[in-house]
């Protein structure tokens, strides 16, 4: 059981109740205020450090080779709370090099008004096809242009480093056996 | 140019010299309130408002920028808005007196100036001549009588907004400046004790307040606010008080009275009340620059003719009137610039009181201080002084 601290509460003194030693001390601490260099940061010249981890605007990305790793299996546009994303899905032409890979998007919409940038299709993507990446800046006159289109996807996205490959290492596997998996 | 200025009529010479002062007047209350937005921002570790440029200065190198940096646009800006904003009259205040209360404050704001100088110049025989649109040997209480009107706007504002928050900000504003308005009175007696010595005019001009702490000797150069720091501690939290400046803004606080008297008020009306807030500042300052700081000596111990005579060792142009007004004018303003800047600086510093503590600090604290401080003072001139 904690034992009562009593705090003794001393009378105060008489240049206390004049106030006027804690009013100059408190001048003293706003005056270090006003002359130490300002907190602020000037935004559209200064910008802020993005931490890793940041969540911004979702954006689709393409492997190293230039693929493009969505392969419309849609999990994102299930799981995303606030139905932001709309997937229609798509064939790959016969005769593409990419032909292995079984899908992709025909069109892929995110509507910035809907999204909250909660990073669930990011998490969802077995195929580390959408990434939040670091743009925290999305503005527009219309409804229209604040949905990020396929093409636009890809340009805030760019290409990511890709440690798996998983589509070359299956088409390996096709044409070489599989002993390696 | 100064032989035809001379040959006007007195009437218009006494115009012209009133617009320029008012002219000096409101540019340096609109400065003031800029001034205010950046002093608070500097002391909350902001830049302040540091955006709007007018184009033709952005293309000046260096100076442009720098100026933008500062804020000064932002004083056109403010203005421009206050001025052109649709100024809407409620439905529900008494119109005669809503629209008198801002035009009141004014008055008593810009009258008050006439009594106050503000510099002064050497004449042939190295005599101080004062410079002042009225430089009358009732000064003082001139400067007492008129602008404790200013209460009065406040009040009618409260009272014509008809409406709960105003009302409580005109009768608190009505309570403080009567309660605060007898310790400052108090407190400037024994100046004027000292100054009045024996076998010379009575005076209660500022001239005189002046003249005393610009003569030669210790104790002679000494300013008032070393040889009585009672006064000027009590005339400066009295000022505080009279001037609506935090840490005794009863009459606006924002937090609990929305915006206190004017609270109703909008667009260029709102705008005349704060310029009268600043202007009154200015005159406050300057009182007590005149009273306490010496006026317009640079330095304790060192008055404006030592100045001038080693500034004339440099050159012969330095001892002419024209220069001797304008350096005076500069030292006078710098002064009361600097204590503006104390009075925004404190604001950031000093929480607002409660308003049954500024009852009590008015009339159980400086009230007694002021009274025992005139007291005192009173027997020890009494003691000093020579009898006639």
């Amino acid at each position: 059981m904690a034992t009562p601290v009593i705090v003794e509460r001393k009378p105060l003194t008489f240049a206390e109740r004049t106030y006027v030693p804690q009013i100059l001390a408190g001048l003293k601490t706003t005056w270090q205020h006003l002359v130490k260099p300002k907190e602020t940061l000037e935004y559209p010249e200064q910008r802020p450090a993005i931490p890793p981890g940041y969540r911004g605007v979702p954006t689709l990305v393409k492997d190293p080779h230039g693929r493009e790793k969505c392969v419309s299996c849609q999990l994102c546009e299930f799981v995303c709370p606030p139905k932001a994303i709309r997937i229609t899905p798509g064939e790959i032409p016969p005769g593409a090099p990419t032909r292995h890979v079984e899908k992709a998007p025909k069109e892929f919409e995110i509507d910035m008004l809907r999204c909250i940038y909660c990073g669930m299709c990011q998490e969802v993507c077995p195929e580390e096809a959408i990434f939040l990446q670091n743009q925290y800046s999305m503005t527009g006159y219309t409804r229209e242009e604040m949905v990020n289109n396929k093409v636009r996807l890809y340009e805030l996205g760019g290409t990511l480093p890709d440690q798996h490959l998983k589509w070359d290492k299956k088409k390996d596997a096709e044409v070489h056996g599989n002993d390696r998996h | 140019m100064i032989e035809f200025y001379t040959s006007l009529h007195p009437v218009v010479q006494g115009v012209l010299k009133g617009l320029a002062v008012i002219m000096v007047i409101f540019p340096i209350g609109g400065a003031c309130s800029m001034a205010e937005r950046k002093v608070s921002a500097w002391i909350q570790g902001r830049p302040g408002p540091n955006r709007a440029i007018v184009p033709w200065v952005a293309w000046v190198p260096l100076i442009g920028p720098f100026l933008q940096r500062l804020g000064i646009f932002h004083v056109m800006a403010d203005g421009g808005k206050m001025l052109f904003k649709e100024d809407a009259l409620p439905g529900h205040v008494n119109k005669f007196y809503f629209v008198l209360a801002p035009i009141i404050a004014m008055i008593p704001a810009l009258t008050t100036v006439t009594a106050v100088p503000f510099g002064a110049y050497l004449d042939q025989a190295g005599k101080v001549i004062p410079l002042a649109l009225a430089n009358v040997d009732i000064g003082m209480l001139a400067v007492f009588a008129v602008s404790s009107l200013g209460v009065y706007s406040l009040i009618l504002a409260g009272w014509a907004s008809n409406s709960k928050y105003p009302f409580l900000g005109g009768v608190r504003a009505s309570a403080q400046l009567i309660s605060y308005e007898l310790s400052m009175t108090l407190s400037v007696v024994p100046v004027f004790l000292w100054v009045n010595a024996p076998g010379r005019d009575a005076s209660l001009g500022f001239a005189r307040v002046v003249e005393f702490q610009s003569q030669p000797g210790f104790l002679g150069g000494m300013w008032f606010v070393f040889l009585m720091p009672v006064s000027a501690f009590i005339f400066m939290t009295a000022l505080f008080a009279e001037t609506n400046r935090q840490p005794f803004d009863m009459p606006e606080s924002e937090a609990d009275l929305v915006g206190g008297f004017h609270t109703e008020y909008g667009a260029f009306k709102w705008g005349l009340f704060f310029v009268a807030e600043y202007a009154h500042m200015l005159i406050g300052s300057g009182v007590f620059t005149l009273l306490f700081l010496g006026g317009w000596n640079p330095l304790p111990w060192i008055p404006l003719g030592q100045l001038v005579d080693w500034l004339a060792g440099f050159s012969p142009l330095a001892a002419h009137p024209v220069f001797v007004g304008a350096l005076s004018i500069g030292i006078f303003l710098g002064k009361v610039l600097a204590l503006i800047f104390f009075f925004m600086w404190v604001r950031w510093t000093v929480p607002r009181f409660r308003y049954d503590q500024v009852m009590e600090i008015g009339w159980k604290k400086l009230l007694p201080l002021s009274i025992a401080n005139l007291i005192f003072y009173a027997a020890a001139i009494a003691f000093i002084q020579p009898r006639l």
